[in-house]
């Protein structure tokens, strides 16, 4: 019988890497919800503004916490220019095409990043976000405390947007039917810039959380971009409250099966879901919108 | 796509044929000519990688199905020849095609679950397929896990795909390899399975409903290519006598599997091996050049090639050759 206090500490930090997934994987549907393309490079975003954060931080001073509206602006410029000049140009293209495109910008920043910045780990060392409270007998980093909440309510004003304003309700119209959203005015191809500018700006505010007290090199989206694939999967492609269901459950998966079976593992576990997934509920959890 | 067959024979083009003997004779004499290891080793490279780029165009170019995952196959084959051969002796020959069948059996695993769903779910349960593996192989102490293994060296014999006085025979038997792979891709595109994997490729409703299991068709595709990147990965494991997860499994290698081809021209015959003409040497000259930092400054390269690829032709640069020579089509 495992010591309940460590596993009630296990499960709160489960749930709070799992609000970052959910953020990451939003990011992610939100692209392939609007235009039906997987951003392979999304791992790349993520990191991308880990480095934004961390720069201002070492060259400037400025606070991961300030650095962040700056991450998620340059984020936001990142994905609309990703759309403007690689993916626009294939969007009649046979769907490996779309493929390539964004493999492409995905090995491509992995190698600006390691040329310009080195393999090396970095960390921010002193961010504002430290130190540790006692919240209800249990241990929680504030860094990562704040981390989740801003995951959480980053994602649920994505929602918000999408399914209340008069540009969300564009959004899903494009996503529904080009043709019919544009014979009523919309037009289209905007909207797809800013799908992606959400997308991207949506890891541009978790990277920046993130940044607090996560080490910083040119791989690191790997791992994130490989979860929020499987989260985006199990939560339904397309489908944000799916997207935030499967982040948190991953993260559950994924330190309990490192609790209980060992660490090195936890993530062929939340790899092996994506299988069953696939195998067994292709549509995922919740539906796409 | 019967008829553009019919015109192809129809119109027998000699220089062709003229240009491939040459290249064959070219090939075969080259170590004769050339006795410095440096560019012999760069040349059984080459085709290696070639034989890794035709075997994934089997699957994503001619099957239509983009795999990200192809280090997965490879470094099961390159594992499971190298622990027969430590654990039981058996020779690499025989390792090469156990090595191979593994990789099937890892494909089928997938295949099955994704093939069913739309492209990019099989896109990701092949990174997916090949993320577990590399874990599980580097947490593996059985297999060395993170360390590797050091191949035993044997003497020097074919039996023992082994030799240390000079590399001519790896140049042939890579050689041999790739004109295998060669072989079986044109018997596939000249065949039954050929014409259904483009019949899928272009409209799988159409094909569907002529009667075509596709599924099964995509697992046959995908079985060919996997045994053949596994067979590839024992013999890079005979060649460079040393072994490791992150050099065997890792996600770059996949994307290179994946870039020979669409560099040189997916989906044809001969763009997997132009393809590997282009990029080996680029890689290999970029890192001996450049130092350390060079593995990343061919990343740099590898990432705007495929996309200025799949943004300006999509067809690689083959289609660029076929144009320029004769303009078919």
């Amino acid at each position: 019988m495992p010591d309940l206090a460590i596993l009630s500490q296990v499960i709160l930090s489960g749930i709070f890497i799992g609000f970052i997934y959910a953020l990451v994987s939003v990011g992610l549907t939100v692209i392939y919800g609007v235009m039906d393309i997987v951003n392979f490079a999304h791992g790349e975003f993520l990191m991308l503004s880990m480095y934004v954060v961390f720069w201002l931080y070492a060259l400037f001073r400025i606070d991961p916490i300030f650095g962040l509206p700056v991450s998620v602006l340059v984020l936001f410029v990142v994905g609309v220019l990703t759309h403007k000049l690689i993916v626009r140009p294939v969007l009649d293209a046979p769907m490996s095409a779309q493929i390539f495109v964004t493999c492409g910008l995905l090995v491509y920043l992995q190698g600006v990043a390691q040329f310009l910045w080195s393999p090396s780990y970095r960390l921010i060392q002193e961010p504002l976000l430290s130190g540790r409270l006692q919240v209800a007998g249990l241990n929680v980093s504030l860094a990562q405390g704040v981390a989740a909440i801003g995951a959480l309510l980053t994602t649920a004003f994505v929602y918000w947007f999408i399914e209340k304003t008069e540009t969300g309700r564009a959004l899903q119209a494009v996503a529904e039917d080009r043709q019919a959203a544009s014979l009523m005015g919309i037009n289209s191809d905007r909207m797809f810039a800013l799908a992606w500018g959400i997308g991207a700006a949506c890891v541009g505010v978790a990277g920046a959380l993130l940044a607090n007290y996560y080490y910083i090199f040119p791989t690191v989206g790997t791992v994130f971009a490989l979860i929020a694939f499987v989260a985006v999967a199990l939560g339904g492609f397309g489908s944000v409250p799916g997207a935030l269901v499967a982040g948190i459950i991953i993260g559950l998966v994924e330190v309990l099966s490192g609790f209980f079976i060992a660490p090195a593992y936890k993530e062929v576990t939340v790899f092996a879901l994506y299988l069953v997934v696939v195998l067994v509920r292709p549509q995922g959890l919740l539906g796409e919108w | 796509m019967e008829e553009t067959i019919v015109t192809e024979q129809a119109r027998p083009f000699p220089i062709k044929t003229l240009i491939l003997l040459l290249l064959a004779a070219a090939l075969l004499a080259f170590p004769l000519v050339v006795s410095l290891p440096f560019p012999r080793r760069l040349m059984i490279l080459i085709l290696l990688y070639a034989m890794l780029g035709q075997a994934w165009n089997i699957l994503g170019g001619f099957a239509g199905q983009v795999s990200l995952g192809h280090a997965a196959f490879f470094g099961v084959g390159a594992y499971t020849s190298t622990m027969l051969l430590m654990q039981l002796g058996l020779t690499p020959w025989l390792g090469m095609i156990a090595g191979g069948l593994v990789a099937v059996a890892l494909s089928q695993l997938i295949g099955y679950p994704s093939f069913r769903l739309k492209g990019h779910y099989f896109v990701i349960a092949t990174i997916v397929l090949a993320e577990i593996v590399h874990i599980m192989f580097t947490n593996w102490d059985y297999v060395g896990g993170a360390v590797g293994l050091t191949l035993p060296l044997l003497p020097e014999s074919l039996i023992n795909l082994q030799f240390h006085s000079g590399n001519a025979p790896y140049y042939y038997i890579s050689l041999a390899l790739l004109a295998i792979v060669m072989g079986v891709t044109y018997l596939i595109t000249k065949t039954k399975p050929g014409y259904y994997f483009r019949s899928i490729k272009d409209d799988p409703e159409a094909a569907r409903s002529l009667g075509i299991s596709i599924t099964r068709y995509k697992m046959f595709a995908m079985a060919v290519s996997a045994f053949f990147t596994g067979v590839g990965g024992a013999f890079y494991a005979q060649f460079v006598l040393y072994i490791d997860p992150n050099s065997v499994f890792s996600f770059m290698l996949s994307v290179l599997i994946m870039l020979i081809p669409v560099l040189g021209g997916i989906g044809t015959l001969w763009g997997p091996v132009l393809g590997a003409f282009i990029l080996i040497p680029l890689s290999e000259f970029t890192r001996i050049y450049l130092g350390g930092v060079g593995g990343a400054l061919d990343l740099v390269v590898y990432g705007a090639l495929i996309m200025l690829v799949a943004i300006f032709e999509p067809r690689g640069i083959w289609a660029l050759v076929e144009r320029f020579f004769g303009g078919r089509k």
